[in-house]
């Protein structure tokens, strides 16, 4: 039995390349309108709840201002970055993965104990005793997971005037377009800020060690 | 300050691996693929008719925002709107039994359809609008449409960056119920900035699509051999033909 899972090892990079290029081909199209607005409509700076900054062109892929390529990375990541999450679910669920590692057991909630994993957080002590993963990993994976990734997919179709006529519902239920297109980059940015936390702590948890388990797949228990 | 020039540095290889990828023959037609891999996905989960969502008065924007276009200069136009549109046509012509050349007036006397929806723009802004015209399908219908016609082509008065503005649909978004030929907006008579006298309303497409400075309507075989073969303005730039994503 490995660390982790082929289905996961590979989900997890391919996961990265769809993030990384979605997020980055994201920034330009940001910059092409950049204001964000609650409910159906919107077009003013007035109207607008946020003025993004213009992404430098370093940031952004192609590099440089170019919304139409920039749709097209786009649209053509949303694909693997789709079909993989949904494929990733389906086995975690068939897996047990979900269910063993990262869903949480009544007690973890606990005060006490979520206190004494920020403080162990904070002392840099990864050495957690049994289970894979301590509350505040699950906490995350299980967000990145439940919420922020799904939302970015939902978000997504919600945007999508060809997909309206059929998921109305969903853009009502998101607050409106406007609302879904806020939501979208709302989500982006908290995958952005999970992305930073994730590596910092990969980085302070032994890298090469870390990097190596996802690739090979490493051994259960040496974690 | 070293640690930001690595991420630039890193940022800048990615994005010039990602641009060498798109040069290429494959990466080309996997890019554009993707297009129609959502038009599939979109078709198959959405009815022909099914139609985008309207709105109650109360939703429509206080002020519709132009965009491309505002006012254009070339040609006739600027001496056609001091005229008030008098000598505007609107011609029905290409794959069609009977070509037609329709004035404003034959327009407004024809069976109407007036629509509150709201319009995406590709930059990302929306506005609400309430659009009144007749259906293009009627137009379509009572010229007679041959059946070797595949899109429809419409042609615009507009000239945006030395280059005549033009748009296309298939069929399927042609005899859509909500595509009209809008002559109103908000009950008014369509401003200069919204596209008067006539512009298209495809409302299940981003706002590029709904062609203004309206000047014909263009039944075609194939968009191979119009502008630079893209389907429109905008796609002979790169952007996507289906523009429902």
């Amino acid at each position: 039995m490995k660390r982790h899972r082929l289905s996961t090892r590979l989900w997890h990079w391919l996961n990265l390349l769809c993030v990384v290029v979605l997020f980055m081909s994201g920034l330009t199209i940001s910059n092409a309108h950049r204001y964000l607005y609650w409910g159906q409509w919107g077009f003013m700076p007035e109207q607008a709840w946020l003025a993004v900054p213009r992404f430098p062109d370093w940031m952004t892929i192609p590099g440089y201002y170019s919304l139409a390529v920039a749709r097209e990375w786009h649209i053509l990541m949303a694909w693997p970055f789709a079909l993989g999450l949904l494929l990733m679910w389906i086995a975690m669920l068939a897996n047990r993965h979900f269910k063993r590692d990262i869903a949480t057991a009544t007690d973890e909630w606990k005060p006490r104990n979520v206190k004494r994993d920020v403080v162990e957080h904070l002392k840099l002590n990864f050495d957690h005793g049994e289970g894979k993963y301590n509350f505040l990993q699950k906490l995350a994976y299980g967000l990145v997971f439940g919420v922020f990734l799904p939302m970015m997919i939902f978000s997504g179709i919600a945007i999508s005037p060809g997909m309206e006529p059929t998921f109305g519902w969903l853009v009502d239920l998101l607050g409106g377009r406007q609302s879904a297109r806020s939501l979208h980059f709302i989500f982006a940015f908290a995958i952005a800020g999970f992305f930073v936390v994730h590596v910092l702590l990969v980085m302070l948890a032994g890298p090469i060690h870390q990097i190596r388990d996802m690739i090979t797949g490493g051994k259960a228990d040496e974690t | 300050m070293r640690r930001r020039g690595f991420l630039a540095a890193f940022g800048a290889a990615f994005v010039a691996g990602c641009n060498k990828i798109a040069d290429t023959g494959p990466g080309k037609s996997l890019l554009s693929a993707a297009e129609s891999w959502h038009k599939g996905a979109h078709r198959l989960l959405t009815d022909r008719t099914a139609l985008a969502p309207v709105y109650p008065r109360s939703a429509i924007s206080p002020f519709f925002r132009g965009n491309g276009s505002t006012d254009p200069q070339n040609g006739d136009y600027q001496a056609s709107a001091a005229n008030d549109f008098a000598d505007w046509r609107l011609e029905v012509r290409g794959l069609v039994d009977s070509p037609l050349s329709l004035t404003l007036d034959n327009i407004r006397r024809l069976p109407q359809r007036t629509q509150i929806t709201r319009h995406d723009c590709v930059e990302g802004w929306s506005a609400i609008g309430e659009w009144t015209g007749p259906q293009l399908s009627l137009l379509l219908d009572a010229a007679g449409l041959r059946e070797e016609a595949k899109y429809i082509v419409f042609r615009c008065a507009d000239n945006l960056n030395g280059e005549d503005y033009y748009e296309s649909v298939d069929l399927i978004d042609a005899y859509h119920p909500q595509t009209i030929v809008a002559h109103m907006l908000n009950g008014r008579p369509l401003p200069i900035r919204n596209g008067a006298p006539l512009r298209m309303r495809i409302e299940r497409q981003l706002g590029y699509k709904h062609a203004k400075y309206l000047t014909a309507v263009e039944a075609v075989a194939s968009l191979d051999d119009i502008g630079r073969g893209g389907g429109g303005y905008w796609e002979d730039r790169g952007y996507q033909w289906y523009a429902g994503i």
